[in-house]
């Protein structure tokens, strides 16, 4: 949801005619990552340099015997009148400061890595939740409408409300304040920041989506140097921008077909989500591949048991036999929970066995947990964001309820184990509050005079909510007033949108325009917009996320931490770095004392 | 009006101006995007009978005109309700799954892109990947005529 892209894509190659091309390397300057984690080294040159006048050191030794191979020089990188140096899959293995130069004999450029290792291993399992574009208002009203609050008080919490340490996360990437999912999971799964779009790769000039250079993913660090599981899981596409975080290289998210293939080479054992249209060959009608490859079929040659229901998944994940899952239970996105629990909106009737998120992770944490080794385990409730986007508010937050429920099913897995980290944390945030209430027996003909504000804002009147925290009504009577900062021309219509997920414009011409599709509904306002007119729906913003986690190494989080930091605790964690064993701890019972130990040391990174 | 009537009124409205121009026609009968599939499941979707048996055949069809690729392209996507987002225009967006791919008879008239338009034409089932773009469709309907509905 970036329509920016391709205007700046159109000024960038405007701006490549006029001047020369400007040098870089990669990884950047500043960057800091895990010793022995593998990466490709990039030098570009903003001019096209005689191999021979090229030199590059690292820390004053020539690159080639620190590397220990020669890398590609590429006299007219894709027909530039600039020249390259690429290096793939390279490492480092002894932490410290690197200074990287590369001179052409006339000019130079240098970037300064910080390269750290990690302790012993702390725990057996990690498990690293992500609330998709879940902003403060989020957990506010997932809160209010799942627990109640009343003269100020809230009954109850959410199920990551009272996990012990808690962080600001930055999540601007490497182009741009603003992230989007692909780079922000990019920096929780590699330790590198990156670019829009872009997933495992720093974004170079390169043309090709595939060459730019690779940053080792989680889970390939972890099926290269330990026997643990990893497994993958969320409520919209599989190939979508955060569980390709996971494991995929590429310079764009859109690479769906391509990400499908990576996914099946990643050796993720437990893989659930939506998305099944990038498996079907393309001859098979509600294909979206441009190929005959057939990757249901694939997975399951290679030992996956398939599952595209509910009770399908269930029965799978309760065989002790099943150590890989594959499933798959919506072309497309899943429905979120309003849709599922509430309303039976969206594509719910025609799919209407899909899994909660709740019980994905319980089917997740079944079979990885068969691995004796040890499991990565990471989770989206992705549809916050999809729902976030439209304005659709009521939405993001019966999901926001829905991941609480998952984060339930992780607590009670990891119960008195004290082995297995827990980490809960959006990838970005949306420009979203609350601001009061609408009460529809206030007086006044405009909506705008039914809002409570200050003392006049009282409390909520929704229902009493099941036993999975979910109000059995949204469209009552006085509900929260929230509202979005930033956003396209729309009708607001004061309303929960009970006929189905919001649709705040249309594209019209060039342009995107309120959907008139609403403009009848009592009370709606026309909202004139305030970003460009080339925005098709609410957009990111560059507000810190906040990070709740709670087990071993959790103690590391703390104050302002950079996205990439939480790389660092994880690998921490499991004791990832080169020198260490990464057999799981034995035994797991690490005492409290030890514990603040752990914390002292890995918060000095 | 009650809030729940508005949605209503509104398809109303556009199924009146599309039965008038239906009406005008006598070629071919109406195919509804719900009558495309017989089943759409997680591992593919089935062509409903009705869909099959008039393969070939004039066939008169509702929905939205989505943005088109670019403006020189021969073909438009049509999707059962309105596309919020241009997947051509942007990388994350996506296509839904039961979009029916038109090649107008005119390519002029891509500046009414998002509203709701009736497209009569011959109907092509199977994939193919058109030529220019790379597009792949399975639902086609060619020389179309395809009037925008107000």
């Amino acid at each position: 949801m970036r329509p920016y892209v391709a205007l700046s894509s159109a000024l960038a190659c405007a701006c490549f005619a006029l001047v020369a091309e400007a040098g870089a390397i990669y990884p950047i300057d500043r960057a800091d990552f895990l010793a022995g984690s593998r990466f490709d080294f990039k030098v570009e040159f903003d001019s096209v340099v005689p191999s021979d006048r090229i030199r590059v050191t690292v820390n004053g030794t020539d690159y080639v015997q620190t590397f220990g191979k020669a890398g590609q020089y590429v006299p007219n990188e894709d027909g530039t009148n600039a020249s390259s140096l690429i290096v793939r899959d390279v490492s480092l293995a002894k932490p410290g400061r690197y200074l990287i130069e590369a001179t052409d004999g006339e000019r130079s450029q240098r970037v300064v890595w910080d390269v750290y290792g990690t302790g012993p291993r702390k725990a057996k399992n990690v498990i690293l939740f992500i609330g998709d574009g879940m902003s403060v208002a989020n957990r506010t009203a997932a809160r209010i409408l799942s627990k109640g609050i009343s003269e100020g008080k809230y009954y109850g919490a959410l199920s990551f409300d009272d996990m012990p340490h808690m962080a600001l996360i930055g999540t601007s990437g490497v182009d741009s304040i603003i992230t989007d999912s692909a780079n922000s999971m990019s920096a929780y799964t590699t330790g590198h920041k990156s670019s829009v779009n872009a997933l495992g790769v720093y974004v170079s000039r390169a043309k090709d989506n595939l060459q730019h250079p690779k940053v080792e993913t989680l889970t390939e660090l972890i099926k290269r140097k330990t026997r643990m599981a990893v497994g993958i899981v969320t409520d919209a596409e599989i190939e979508d921008a955060t569980p390709a975080g996971m494991f995929a290289h590429t310079r764009r998210r859109a690479d769906k077909e391509i990400i499908t293939e990576q996914l099946f080479l990643s050796g993720a054992d437990v893989i659930l989500g939506g998305g099944s249209a990038y498996f079907l060959p393309q001859a098979t009608a509600g294909s979206k591949r441009k190929d005959t490859n057939d990757y249901i079929s694939l997975f399951q040659r290679v030992g996956f048991k398939l599952a595209t229901t509910d009770a399908e998944m269930k029965s799978a994940a309760a065989n002790p036999q099943t150590t890989k899952l594959l499933g798959l239970f919506h072309p497309e996105n899943m429905d979120g929970a309003l849709d599922r629990h509430v309303l039976k909106k969206g594509t719910v009737p025609q799919f209407p066995d899909q899994p909660d998120l709740a019980d994905m992770t319980r089917a997740a944490l079944d079979v990885l947990s068969r691995n004796k080794e040890g499991f990565v385990l990471m989770v989206e409730a992705g549809i916050i964001d999809k729902f976030n986007h439209p304005l659709d508010w009521e939405r993001s937050v019966y999901d926001t309820i829905m991941l609480s429920n998952a984060v339930q099913v992780a607590k009670d897995f990891a119960g008195k184990r004290n082995d297995t980290l827990i980490i809960v944390t959006p990838d970005h945030t949306h420009g979203v509050s609350i601001v009061g209430t609408i009460d529809d027996g206030k007086p006044g003909t405009e909506m705008r005079d039914k809002i409570g504000v200050y003392s006049e804002a009282g409390f909520p009147n929704y229902p009493k909510p099941d036993s999975d925290g979910y109000p059995p009504s949204v469209d009552v009577s006085k509900r929260l007033a929230m509202f979005y900062g930033n956003f396209p021309d729309y009708y607001e219509t004061f309303r929960p949108h009970l006929e189905g997920p919001n649709v705040p414009a249309v594209k019209k011409g060039n342009d995107y325009v309120a959907n008139e599709q609403y403009k009848s509904a009592p009370g709606a306002t026309l909202r004139i917009g305030n970003l460009p007119r080339a925005a098709d729906t609410g957009t990111h913003t560059a507000d810190d996320a906040i990070l709740t986690a709670i087990g071993p190494g959790s103690e590391a989080f703390h104050g302002f931490m950079e996205n990439v930091e939480v790389f660092h605790v994880i690998v921490d964690t499991l004791g990832l770095g080169p020198e260490r064993s990464v057999k799981a701890p034995a035994p797991l019972r690490a005492p409290a004392k030890a514990k603040e130990k752990v914390a002292a040391s890995a918060a000095e990174h | 009006m009650q809030r729940r009537d508005w949605l209503l009124a509104t398809i109303a409205v556009a199924t009146g101006a599309m039965a008038e121009w239906v009406l005008a026609d006598d070629a071919g009968p109406n195919l509804s995007f719900q009558e495309l599939y017989q089943t759409r499941g997680v591992l593919g979707m089935t062509l409903s009978e009705k869909t099959r048996s008039l393969s070939g055949r004039q066939v008169r069809i509702l929905g939205y005109m989505a943005p088109p690729l670019k403006p020189e392209v021969s073909f438009f996507v049509l999707t059962r309700a309105p596309v919020a987002l241009c997947p051509f225009c942007n990388s994350d967006a996506d296509w839904p799954s039961d979009i029916v791919v038109v090649y107008p008879k005119d390519r002029g008239g891509w500046s009414q892109d998002g509203l709701p338009v009736a497209v009569a034409g011959t109907l092509e089932l199977g994939s193919k990947v058109d030529r220019e773009t790379g597009f792949v469709s399975l639902v086609r309907i060619v020389d179309a005529e395809v009037k925008t509905i107000r």
